[in-house]
């Protein structure tokens, strides 16, 4: 029996970036502590010259190979180019931080590879199966992250706390796949959703799955009812790996969302619809109330991201092409706002000082101006205040959403918006009208400082200019589907 | 009733009851234990669905890797059974509720009209000769390639992970390396100093009489 050797050309970013890590990871065992800057330098490089590859191999049309479990389309192409951005922005704002914590170590790198690896094989899965294997590989490189700071008690606990509760999840969406599984048989995702197009498979079964593959989901991307490690893991995990996971993951999990139930599930748009109704209703209320009560930076943040992952549902059930853009354009925004303003707290810390407390930030636009300025950049465009990007990004959710004729959706999310807008304002009061409480100088490198800059500037900017990345975005919703 | 349906209650009612004891024997160590003879009679049902290959694997893998080091853990750990088990009747009134219905969706889905036997005709009898051990190599290593692999990178991260975060360099632990006690050198041991020597009977203190301060410390 002849068989064929699988088509590698389709899958060559991730067989590099396999590899790379791999080097790495050998690499760093022959560099001595002070000279540690040389695995970040290759890790960084890895990342770009895989952003390189994905850009040369990226072809307009749809192709297949390993027995069509991997896929590559324009869809993944843009969402690897956005996850491996977000990461390498990662690496420039995480570097002092890391130094002055004693994390500056080869593993941090290495696991920061392997979790890239394994958000591009979740983007890049045709197949239920290499879905889930891809956020095992994320997943298990986040939890390790999380602990790598050994002797903080509240890593450990969020360590623990997200370990747990993933497996959950984890088994949760495996018992709705496998629910699909017996319905239709198959588990590749075109198979699926021609087999569900054609009326067969036990409809009941295939909803009684949905809910569970649903609820797997939800945990990943943290809404309500399925958020309770949100606001723990993103307080006491160390700074840096907060960023990593509230960033680039998420675009993972959007891939998540389209691969099952854009494109598996689609013919059950009607019954995920009014599930995701319910999610994004309880995250926009829940999300924005409880953030008003938190006093840690951190944290607040946290309630945030579930009020802006309910945005992003919002989006999302629309079940058509400009919704899944308006989705995805808004995923794309919030890492960049969220890189932002994580990037800004690390931007801040220093030896001993975590500058995650509110307090931390009063009088800041004396102590530091620019860094205050882009901060109110940031914080109006996480409020939506025009003409930042972020109020782009709401206003086209929200008139994916009035497509569809859910109005009260909308005007609902507008007024949790507003709701919103109360504790991102708060700390723009605190910068400008407050005394300073600490007025040492800031100590930050100058590679993260321009880093920052941009970043702030490019939401303002983007604002201004939506239009190009939102064609992108709907272009490459329209020539994957 | 045939051989094989003796057989196979006898395996099951070994299956459930061990399982039984998994969750109610005091002593970790019998549980540990218990759940090797549950595996080992699910390993047997399997045997009988012809499912050699995945019997054979559950009795190597889980028997003799995996439930020796839970066996090892649970020897290495202290765990007090009996603080463990506080606070059960007041969880109680909340689990077991859940418990059971959990059961009865379990029980209306696998039983019910969707997969119960009546749904599913049994499976044509095997050809002579077929072995499902080759049937999975077959596809395991064509087919199923790139899981096969992203399996092997999330060992590979397993393993950095578990040494990443279990491996400490102690700062006042008195361990030597023999490493660097093989490399040792006599240059770097040993300063030759040239000196001028010095007349043999002038150098040292002059013999005392009781009445000189003793020597300072050197500042």
């Amino acid at each position: 029996m002849k068989i064929p050797f699988p088509d590698l050309a389709p899958a060559a970013p991730e067989l590099f970036l396999l590899a790379a890590a791999c080097a790495v990871l050998l690499v760093d065992l022959f560099i001595r502590d002070e000279r540690r800057w040389v695995t970040q330098v290759l890790s960084q490089l890895v990342l770009v010259a895989c952003a390189v590859i994905v850009l040369a191999t990226a072809t307009t049309g749809t192709a297949f190979t390993f027995s069509a479990m991997f896929i590559d389309d324009p869809l993944a192409d843009a969402l690897k180019l956005m996850i491996l951005g977000a990461v390498s922005m990662l690496l420039v704002y995480s570097r002092r931080y890391l130094a002055d914590r004693g994390m500056y170590r080869g593993e941090f790198f290495t696991l920061t590879l392997f979790s890239v690896l394994g958000m591009m094989v979740m983007v890049s899965a045709n197949h239920f199966i290499t879905l889930y294997l891809g956020l095992e590989l994320l997943s298990l490189s986040l939890y390790a992250m999380i602990a790598l700071q050994r002797d903080s008690v509240a890593a450990t606990e969020a360590a623990m706390k997200y370990f747990i509760l993933g497996a959950l999840a984890s088994g949760m969406l495996l018992y709705g796949m496998s629910m699909v599984y017996g319905a239709t048989g198959t588990l590749q995702v075109g198979d699926i959703a021609s087999i569900i197009a054609r009326g067969e498979g036990n409809r009941t079964v295939l909803v009684f799955g949905l809910v569970f593959i649903v609820a797997g989901l939800g945990f990943k991307l943290g809404v309500v009812p399925f958020h309770m490690w949100v606001p723990d893991v993103y307080h006491g995990a160390p700074t840096a790996v907060t960023l990593l996971i509230s960033s680039a993951p998420k675009v993972a999990a959007f891939a998540f969302f389209m691969r099952i139930l854009g494109e598996a599930l689609g013919g059950l748009t009607a019954d995920w619809r009014s599930m995701l109704v319910v999610m994004a209703v309880l995250s926009l209320a829940l999300g924005n109330f409880a953030a008003i009560a938190q006093t840690n930076l951190k944290r607040m943040l946290a309630y945030s991201s579930i009020s802006h992952m309910g945005f992003l549902l919002l989006g999302f059930l629309a079940g058509n092409a400009f919704g899944f853009a308006a989705a995805m354009f808004y995923v794309a925004v919030y890492v960049l706002m969220n890189l932002g303003t994580f990037g800004m707290i690390l931007l801040l810390a220093r030896s001993g000082f975590e500058a995650d407390q509110l307090d931390d930030y009063r009088g800041l636009s004396r102590r530091a101006p620019w860094q205050a300025f882009l901060m109110l950049l940031l914080m109006f465009s996480m409020a939506g205040l025009p003409p930042m990007v972020g109020f782009y990004a709401k206003l086209t959710v929200l008139s994916a959403v009035v497509d569809i004729g859910l109005v009260w959706l909308a005007v609902f999310a507008v007024l949790m918006s507003l709701v919103g807008a109360f504790y991102y304002l708060r700390i723009v009061k605190l910068m400008y009208f407050d005394e300073p409480v600490d007025t040492t100088p800031l100590s930050a490198t100058a590679d993260a400082r321009v880093l920052m800059t941009v970043n702030g500037l490019a939401v303002l900017a983007l604002g201004l200019l939506p239009q190009p990345l939102m064609a992108w975005c709907l272009m490459a919703i329209q020539r994957s589907l | 009733m045939n051989f094989q349906a003796v057989v196979f209650f006898v395996l099951a009612a070994v299956l459930v009851l061990s399982a039984l004891r998994v969750i109610t024997a005091r002593n970790p160590v019998h549980a540990a234990l218990f759940l090797v003879l549950s595996f080992a009679a699910a390993a047997g049902l399997w045997l009988l669905l012809h499912a050699e290959f995945l019997a054979i694997t559950l009795i190597l893998v889980y028997v003799g890797a995996v439930m020796v080091l839970f066996l090892f853990v649970v020897m290495m750990l202290d765990i007090n059974i009996d603080r463990m088990r506080e606070g059960f009747w007041n969880i109680l009134p909340i689990a077991l509720p859940v418990a059971v219905l959990l059961l009865v969706v379990m029980a209306a889905t696998l039983l019910g009209p969707y997969f119960g036997l009546s749904m599913r005709p049994p499976p044509p009898e095997a050809a002579e000769g077929y072995s499902n051990t080759r049937a999975i190599g077959m596809v395991l290593y064509t087919e199923y390639l790139y899981p096969f692999e992203l399996a092997a990178v999330i060992l590979l991260v397993a393993i950095v992970a578990a040494i990443a975060l279990t491996l400490r360099e102690r700062k006042n632990t008195r361990s030597i390396d023999p490493a660097v006690q093989v490399a040792a050198r006599r240059e770097g041991r040993v300063r030759l100093v040239s000196m001028p020597s010095e007349p043999r009977g002038v150098s040292g203190p002059p013999p005392g009489d009781g009445t000189e301060q003793p020597p300072q410390p050197p500042k």
